[in-house]
């Protein structure tokens, strides 16, 4: 019988050995794709965490009618405005028995945030009530406080490099020792506008803004989108024009997005006049930009819809439009989708365009709708990146990690969708 | 080419008849000026090699090659009397009276009732639900399917087998009422029973229907059709009687090809 080599000859071992480095190659180009993105997670998120709690100095304080509302006013919009630091400067008295001099008592209020006073009128006009009684509440620290507390202040600095002067420290440790200060959820981050201080700003604010920019651009850039991919697909005839026309849309999907907020500036504002700095023009400029991703998502996903489907539907005498929006369309639209939800995702993270047209402006005011001024996560994370103040540090990463949950949620979503929606066939 | 027209025409006169049909893609012409007459309520069989051109000049009888943007049709194509190339025809109107049956069966992704019932929603031939589900139950009763699939209209038709989808796709068909159905190698994908299965159908089907067959079978042509169109290279070689064509040809290349030398 004839002897078939069935073991491994030399030529044979080369051969595994190229398969089994290549499958190496590809764990270690994963394993360091994955170890970026490790290190970029977790030094965000380490920077980050700090902002979503907060410092707070608990306060015996005591609502004087005769400070807060002199006149006997009950109107909630001039109350909240009213006089508080007496109140609470009355109330660091108790706490500190102390500190006697102007410049101590000076110093020591300086220990609570600048926005505390508006957090007692907030208090005070939502609850009226609690005028003329005295109670016992968590008023906002400083932000430098904040930052001692999580061990972010180096005692050991030259007092003139920081903030926070020796008898500061003191003050702080004192507080902490008495039990009167404590680092509660960050509340203030989610439901705020933009500040200057660090620990009243918030991203209520540029979350809204851009939401209602992507509310904007949804509505422009979907349906657009939509109908150009399905006409260009189901119903133009081949020619030079559709041919020119495709080339351009690939090529705007490849256009620097500055150069849209610049089409922008001098188009919708210019031209047309459409308020600056709102979600309006910001959402118009994004839909610009996402249009040609979505048409050219769409039309791939229009493309796999197989031919014998349109055929079958032509075969029993349904029109084009029918045979398109009946059968093609449907099929097509959980690809759609994908591709507008990706197309969506990569407008919620532009910032270059929404510069240009002015939604880079220090806003304060939460907007309510499209043509409200407002500014967008990514501007907003530019914005405090940018701000001196030290409390901005980890208020840039919270702010990124909203970002990046957002983004992930979408393109959850998107998956969700495609496998929800997805019919084989 | 031999044609005994009078023959055919004597008994009835063509539901189908095309002449001098040209048909090109692009600057390649793949139908060479042919002429043809196919009977009403009988199985017409169109035979050939592969790339002869049957399956392109079955097309042209429900003007699918409409779709096809680089396609032209030329020469008279008559359907009942009446030109369907003609300027006034429009092909939603042509295409529910010539209803197409095709190689891969190709159900919609929805439901057997859905599939069904889609070809009378469009045309509103059902005036009410109750009507609607008449015409589903009646097409798939005679598409041979109903007692396979009774107790469930409502999932997929894409879950069906093979054979199911097929016979699925003739009951679509059927469902629009129409008076001719073009069949494009209806049964180049199914199994040996599921073939038996469809030609069957077929068989019974003639009665109502007008079959025009594009098989790749020579074996089918024989079994179930009464005329038998061979084509090779774009021209109508031969067509007449089934049973005359496959027993004593008068072109030797049909001679060749039923016999196996060519195709």
């Amino acid at each position: 019988m004839t002897e078939y080599i069935l073991t491994t000859s030399p030529k044979l071992k080369r051969r595994h050995a190229k398969e089994a480095r290549f499958k190496w190659y590809g764990r270690i180009a994963i394993t360091i794709a994955l170890g970026f993105l490790v290190l970029m997670f977790s030094a965000i998120i380490f920077r980050g965490i700090g902002a979503f709690s907060q410092t707070k100095i608990k306060l015996e304080v005591s609502y004087t009618e005769s400070i807060i509302a002199p006149d006997g006013t009950r109107d909630p919009q001039i109350l909240r405005l009213a006089n508080y630091k007496p109140i609470l400067t009355a109330a660091l008295k108790e706490t500190f028995p102390e500190a006697t001099s102007r410049k101590d008592k000076k110093r020591i209020y300086k220990l609570l945030s600048k926005g505390a006073v508006y957090e007692m009128g907030k208090r005070v006009s939502n609850d009226l009530a609690l005028i003329g009684t005295h109670q016992t509440i968590w008023v906002t620290a400083s932000s430098d406080v904040d930052l001692f507390l999580q061990g972010k202040v180096d005692a050991g600095l030259n007092e003139n490099l920081r903030k926070l002067t020796d008898k500061d420290i003191q003050s702080v440790q004192y507080l902490q020792h008495e039990g009167l200060l404590k680092r509660k959820f960050n509340t203030t981050f989610f439901t705020n506008g933009d500040s200057r201080e660090p620990e009243m700003a918030g991203i209520l604010g540029a979350s809204l803004g851009s939401f209602f920019s992507l509310l904007v651009c949804f509505l422009i850039a979907f349906p657009l989108g939509i109908l150009t991919a399905v006409y260009l697909e189901e119903y133009a005839r081949k020619s030079k024009l559709t041919d020119f026309i495709e080339i351009n849309i690939n090529n705007l999907a490849a256009v620097p997005s500055i150069v849209f907020g610049l089409l922008g500036l001098s188009i919708f504002l210019g031209v047309f006049h459409i308020p600056r700095s709102t979600p309006l023009v910001g959402g118009m400029v994004l839909a610009l930009m996402t249009l040609p991703t979505i048409i050219i998502a769409a039309r791939a996903s229009l493309r796999s819809v197989p031919k014998t489907i349109r055929e079958a539907a032509l075969g029993l005498g349904a029109s084009k439009t029918q045979a398109t929006f009946h059968h093609v369309v449907p099929l097509a639209m959980p690809g759609m989708l994908t591709g507008t939800i990706l197309g969506m995702a990569q407008a919620l993270g532009e910032t270059a365009p929404l510069l240009m047209i002015g939604m880079i402006a220090f806003i304060v005011d939460i907007p309510h709708g499209v043509t409200d001024a407002a500014t967008s996560l990514p501007v907003q994370i530019f914005l405090w990146a940018d701000s001196p103040e030290k409390g901005f540090v980890e208020r840039t990463s919270a702010a990124i990690i909203v970002l990046l949950a957002f983004l992930i949620l979408m393109n959850l979503l998107a998956v969700y969708l495609r496998k929800k929606l997805e019919r084989r066939w | 080419m031999k044609i005994d027209m009078q023959q055919v025409s004597a008994i009835k006169p063509p539901i189908l008849s095309a002449k001098n049909v040209d048909v090109f893609y692009g600057k390649k012409q793949a139908i060479d000026s042919v002429s043809l007459e196919i009977p009403e309520n009988q199985i017409t069989a169109l035979i050939g090699p592969s790339g002869c051109g049957k399956s392109t000049f079955l097309r042209c009888f429900n003007r699918m090659n409409d779709t096809i943007s680089i396609c032209k049709v030329t020469g008279d194509i008559q359907f009942a009397g009446q030109d369907i190339y003609g300027p006034k025809v429009d092909v939603v109107a042509l295409r529910a009276r010539i209803g197409m049956v095709f190689q891969k069966a190709n159900p919609f992704p929805k439901s057997i009732f859905d599939n069904v019932a889609y070809g009378p929603r469009i045309h509103d031939l059902a005036e009410n639900k109750a009507q609607l589900e008449d015409i589903v139950i009646t097409s798939l009763k005679r598409a041979g399917l109903y007692d396979e699939v009774s107790d469930r209209l409502h999932e997929s038709g894409t879950g069906l087998s093979g054979g199911q989808q097929q016979r699925l796709c003739i009951a679509r068909a059927i469902a629009v009422n129409p008076q001719v159905i073009l069949m494009d190698e209806p049964c180049s994908a199914l199994d040996p029973i599921a073939t038996a299965v469809v030609e069957e159908l077929m068989e019974s089907m003639k009665e109502k229907y007008t079959i025009v067959i594009v098989t790749h079978s020579m074996a089918q042509a024989a079994r179930i059709s009464q005329k038998t169109a061979f084509f090779h290279l774009g021209k109508l070689v031969e067509f007449g009687d089934t049973e005359k064509i496959f027993t004593n040809p008068v072109d030797q290349r049909t001679q060749n090809y039923i016999s196996g030398k060519i195709g």
